[in-house]
């Protein structure tokens, strides 16, 4: 747990440097994930030192947004002037998003099974 | 008597009492939610949905209630951290589909963020909500930290997050059928990169690939999105 946690703080650590260099481009937790990722995939770390660590975080991760979504208080009043501009921003464009996904992995899979059709 | 109660009352507003208030009315959610399998009844939205009337009725103000659980969201940090631990593991799944996977993920992010802005802006919305909706399909943690650096309200955020994985939760697997996607890996994909987490639990339900695509996709659409943002506000 303790050598989990220092690894986590480390990368976190890491991503806040590397976004400060690069002026907040991207938050420092994100740098920090794909760090993780990173040394992980490329044997630089081994999993076990953060293994049930990152599974306890991960797995209980709703609870952490409580405080930020508790804010929503302050909001109440923006909230319902923009109803109607939030569902059908938030609706539509889920939906774009989905279809756009779908379409394109499937083209690319579509593609490659004709391919190995014709080479054999 | 009363003297004893105004001499309890900085205990309300205490730091103590109000992590418990936090982990107490969580815990309740989750309760609530396996009892009844509503997917819009999640967790956090039912412990949303205590606090702030709580909150209200006591006298608390936001601004206490946030120093006193400040622990918890520093916690959001960390967490995005880990989830490269987890994309590490469903890594194994992707093998020969990596440039498929990224191409897809990267166009839907592209749409996503476009879409929900210019629609916003059709709407009349302002900049600080656009802003806000931009990271809408991007799990809760990644989108907050985006919102509040590119001028959003990180509390507006997570409420749209929510609503984003909710309905998308819902319609998905309607919208897949009714565009007859077949493909396991295209399925998982576009309920992780459309509705996050809350999609992912619907694609577990479609199959342990799907699921763990669908994990895989909230990843790389927080990394996607986290990079394209700055770019596409500089149109808006």
């Amino acid at each position: 747990m303790i050598k989990g946690s220092f690894f986590i703080l480390l990368f976190y650590f890491l991503g806040e440097v590397i976004s400060k260099l690069l002026n907040g481009f991207m938050p420092g937790s994100v740098i920090g994930m794909v760090l993780l990722f990173l040394s992980l995939f490329l044997k630089i770390i081994k999993p076990d030192y953060v293994k049930s660590t990152s599974i306890v975080i991960t797995n209980n991760m709703a609870i952490f947004f409580v405080p930020a979504a508790v804010g929503l208080m302050a909001y109440a009043g923006l909230l319902s002037d923009s109803l109607i501009a939030i569902v059908f921003a938030i609706g539509i464009s889920t939906v774009l998003t989905m279809i756009s996904v779908a379409f394109v992995q499937e083209r690319f899979e579509k593609r490659r099974t004709k391919k190995e059709e014709k080479q054999s | 008597m009363n003297e004893l109660l105004n001499n309890l009352r900085p205990l309300f507003s205490g730091e103590v009492f109000l992590l418990m208030l936090v982990m107490g009315s969580y815990l309740l959610g989750v309760y609530i939610y396996k009892r009844t399998k509503m997917s819009f009844l999640q967790p956090l939205l039912i412990s949303m949905l205590l606090i702030i009337p709580f909150l209200k009725m006591t006298g608390i103000d936001y601004k206490t209630f946030y120093e006193q659980t400040r622990i918890l969201n520093f916690m959001l940090g960390p967490s995005v951290v880990a989830l490269g631990y987890v994309l590490y593991e469903q890594i194994e799944h992707v093998k020969g589909n990596i440039i498929s996977i990224l191409t897809s993920v990267f166009i839907g992010s592209v749409v996503g963020i476009v879409s929900v802005m210019l629609i916003a802006k059709l709407f009349g919305a302002d900049k600080m909500l656009i802003s806000s909706l931009a990271p809408k399909s991007v799990t809760t943690p990644i989108a907050m930290s985006l919102a509040e650096k590119n001028g959003g309200i990180p509390a507006l955020t997570a409420a749209f997050v929510v609503i984003c994985g909710i309905f998308g939760g819902f319609i998905g697997p309607i919208v897949l059928r009714l565009i007859g996607v077949r493909s396991k890996i295209a399925r998982g994909l576009a309920m992780g990169s459309a509705s996050h987490a809350i999609g992912t639990v619907r694609a577990i339900e479609m199959g342990a690939l799907e699921g763990a695509i669908s994990g895989l996709a909230i990843g790389i659409m927080g990394v996607m999105t986290a990079f394209l943002i700055p770019f596409i506000e500089m149109f808006f």
